[in-house]
């Protein structure tokens, strides 16, 4: 028996909220409050998040194809 | 401060998160079928997901609020609690001492001392620890109360019930595994809120030439050589040239042997994490793969408070400042709050305070499974019901964690009403850990140790610490609970940190030394054989089987040593 792979919730917070965040930088285009420093920080860090989530996701896909959903005590699944 | 006005964005953000981490607590709920699973996680855990626990279940509210606020009033000396303070600390815990933690299948670190010197040893561990666990986790509770109270306004008997429930919920229904897999994504989230601030701050300051130039400035205005907040080592030869005030024998003797050491290498909440991993190779790369992002985490969270002190001292172009408090000093606790009101906007703020509520959370959470642990294996099953079948131990893990949680909550309302609990409890918690590692260092490592040495040394070493701390103050002490409490001041510190390392030194050097002489006046009543697996010199060594280096415990060590010395030199 094992627990369920990590990636696999960490990456959908990350997509969520990496969502949420650009949305928030949408919104930020039109109003100056929104920029921080002439950067729209909302947009950037919530497309980062956004991409960092989704690797998580390939990861723990990837992995479950390779191992099967059930070995990840063995070897950690990603070989640590 | 005027309370930060959350957007819809940002309450959805914290709403989204509270209901992830409750949504692992209820997956994980199915999986807890024994004691094992739940206090230890099944022995199933990755080591890259126990090494970021093994980190971030350190990274409780002290350590994100506390070390901005020491960046800003030390400068980067402050990384010496990182560099010097930690890293040296974790690999030795890794390469030396895990063997004996995880190849004698003890279920807790007060279980070792008993099956390596005798049941005396353990209850005293075991006791202080329970003690100190569950009132650290009340004053995590209390700090993150009273900050959600001046930085958004909420109600302080709200915050502290809300997190009390969620991490009660998360943790009495996927145990260990449960608090495990939080810590991991709240690590994920600290470095995502805070690693903007620092771009921004850095941004806003002028890069790393234009905070050089400014703390050179702050260092004039305290009268000290202008280098002396940006340079790590170069000021250390005496106290008086340094902010801190600690020359360079009281830093690495204090900090980076006797409390580090103490902390790292012997502190359930933190070990628990590396006994949760999946064999013994895994338990024992856990310390190093923690070393590589802990030995970064200054950047994360110190590098917030020199901007926010160079800024207050030559304004930038967003005019950031810090706060005064009502006596007129500049409020430093206030350094990460106040740049994420100053920085973030709507979206990005609510990530931010979420990873503040995390790294909260966090704290609370090691505290409490480390309760639980020690509670159920090491008081209940040890003294109350030895034959407790394995589903009444289960049980009673979710009843400490209840029981846990209300004591932590009551010691929040305790910590309210007394302002120098905090300053107390750190102080007992020091005078407990320090001569520890004497005791586990001695027990490793000199088979000629005896239980009565043991426990009569760790006796000797916390009451040298209370002694040292009793005859000593730092300058300018204005409370007790700062010293001097036995009426005669021996010797009057620069400062709290100076007077810290060196009680620190004194009562780790009475317990090493009464633990040696107390064991030659007495008999060892183990046997070698007993003793295998225990001690050092009876314990056949690990053969490495590993081809590839960075999966090698001693070779990992090397280069985590390597890559933490090259930071002290760049920023010597």
């Amino acid at each position: 028996m094992s627990f369920f792979d990590l990636r696999l919730p960490l990456g959908w917070l990350f997509v969520v909220l990496g969502a949420l965040i650009v949305c928030a930088g949408f919104g930020a285009q039109v109003t100056s409050e929104g920029m921080s420093l002439g950067w729209n920080i909302d947009f950037v860090w919530g497309a980062f998040m956004i991409g960092f989530g989704v690797v998580c996701l390939w990861l723990a896909r990837r992995h479950a194809e390779k191992h099967g959903p059930s070995n990840l005590g063995n070897d950690g699944g990603n070989g640590l | 401060m005027k309370p930060i006005h959350l957007g819809l964005i940002d309450g959805a953000i914290l709403v989204i998160y509270f209901a992830f981490v409750l949504g692992i607590g209820f997956v994980l709920k199915r999986h807890m079928r024994s004691s094992t699973d739940f206090f230890l996680s099944g022995r199933l855990i990755p080591t890259w997901v126990a090494g970021l626990a093994f980190l971030s279940a350190n990274l409780g509210a002290q350590e994100v609020i506390g070390m901005a606020a020491s960046g800003a009033k030390y400068g980067i000396m402050t990384s010496h609690f990182y560099w010097v303070g930690a890293i040296p600390a974790m690999v030795f815990v890794a390469v030396f001492m895990m063997p004996f933690y995880y190849g004698s299948k003890a279920r807790s670190v007060p279980e070792y001392l008993k099956m390596r010197f005798d049941e005396k040893t353990r209850a005293l561990n075991a006791m202080t620890f329970a003690v100190m666990t569950i009132f650290s986790s009340g004053i995590s509770m209390y700090a993150m109360a009273l900050l959600l109270n001046l930085i958004l306004g909420w109600d302080f008997n709200v915050s502290v019930w809300l997190s009390a429930i969620i991490v009660l919920l998360y943790i009495s229904l996927g145990g260990l595994t449960s608090a495990i897999y939080n810590e991991v994504m709240q690590f994920f989230l600290i470095v995502a809120g805070f690693a903007p601030l620092v771009f921004l701050g850095l941004r806003d300051v002028g890069g790393w030439s234009g905070l050089q130039m400014r703390l050179g400035e702050v260092a004039a205005a305290q009268h000290f050589a202008s280098g002396a907040f940006s340079h790590s080592w170069k000021f250390m030869g005496h106290a008086a040239d340094n902010p801190m005030g600690v020359e360079w024998l009281a830093m690495l003797m204090g900090l980076g042997f006797v409390l580090s050491f103490g902390y790292w290498c012997t502190d359930f909440l933190v070990i628990q994490r590396a006994m949760a991993a999946h064999s013994m190779a895994a338990a024992r790369r856990t310390p190093l793969v923690a070393a590589v992002p802990k030995m970064l985490f200054p950047f994360l969270v110190i590098l917030p408070g020199m901007i926010a002190i160079a800024l207050t001292q030559h304004s930038g172009a967003s005019g950031f400042a810090l706060p005064n408090k009502p006596d007129g000093s500049l409020n430093y606790d206030l350094v990460i709050p106040m740049m994420l009101r100053h920085y973030f906007p709507s979206g990005i703020l609510g990530l931010g305070l979420t990873a503040l509520m995390a790294s909260f959370m966090s704290g609370m959470a090691g505290n409490v499974t480390a309760f639980n642990t020690v509670w159920t294996y090491d008081i209940y099953q040890a003294y109350l019901r030895p034959k407790a079948h394995d589903s009444t131990l289960l049980w009673m893990g979710r009843m400490a964690t209840v029981v846990g949680i209300v004591i932590s909550v009551a010691a929040a309302y305790f910590a309210a009403h007394f302002n120098n609990i905090m300053d107390l409890l750190q102080l007992v918690f020091a005078f407990v850990n320090a001569p520890l590692f004497a005791t586990f260092l001695l027990g490793m490592f000199w088979r000629r140790t005896t239980g009565h040495g043991a426990f009569v040394g760790l006796l000797s070493g916390i009451l040298a610490a209370a002694a040292h701390h009793g005859l000593t103050q730092p300058m300018g002490a204005l409370t007790l609970v700062k010293g001097g409490w036995l009426g005669h001041t021996l010797q009057i510190y620069p400062s709290e940190m100076a007077q810290n390392f060196w009680t620190a030194i004194f009562a780790w050097t009475t317990c090493f030394v009464v633990t040696i002489l107390v064991s030659l006046l007495t008999q060892r009543k183990k046997s070698d054989t007993e003793l295998s697996g225990l001690v050092w010199s009876l314990t056949p060594r690990i053969a490495e089987t590993e081809t590839i280096w960075y999966k090698r415990p001693f070779m990992l060590g090397i280069f985590v040593l390597v890559l933490a010395l090259i930071l002290n030199i760049i920023f010597w």
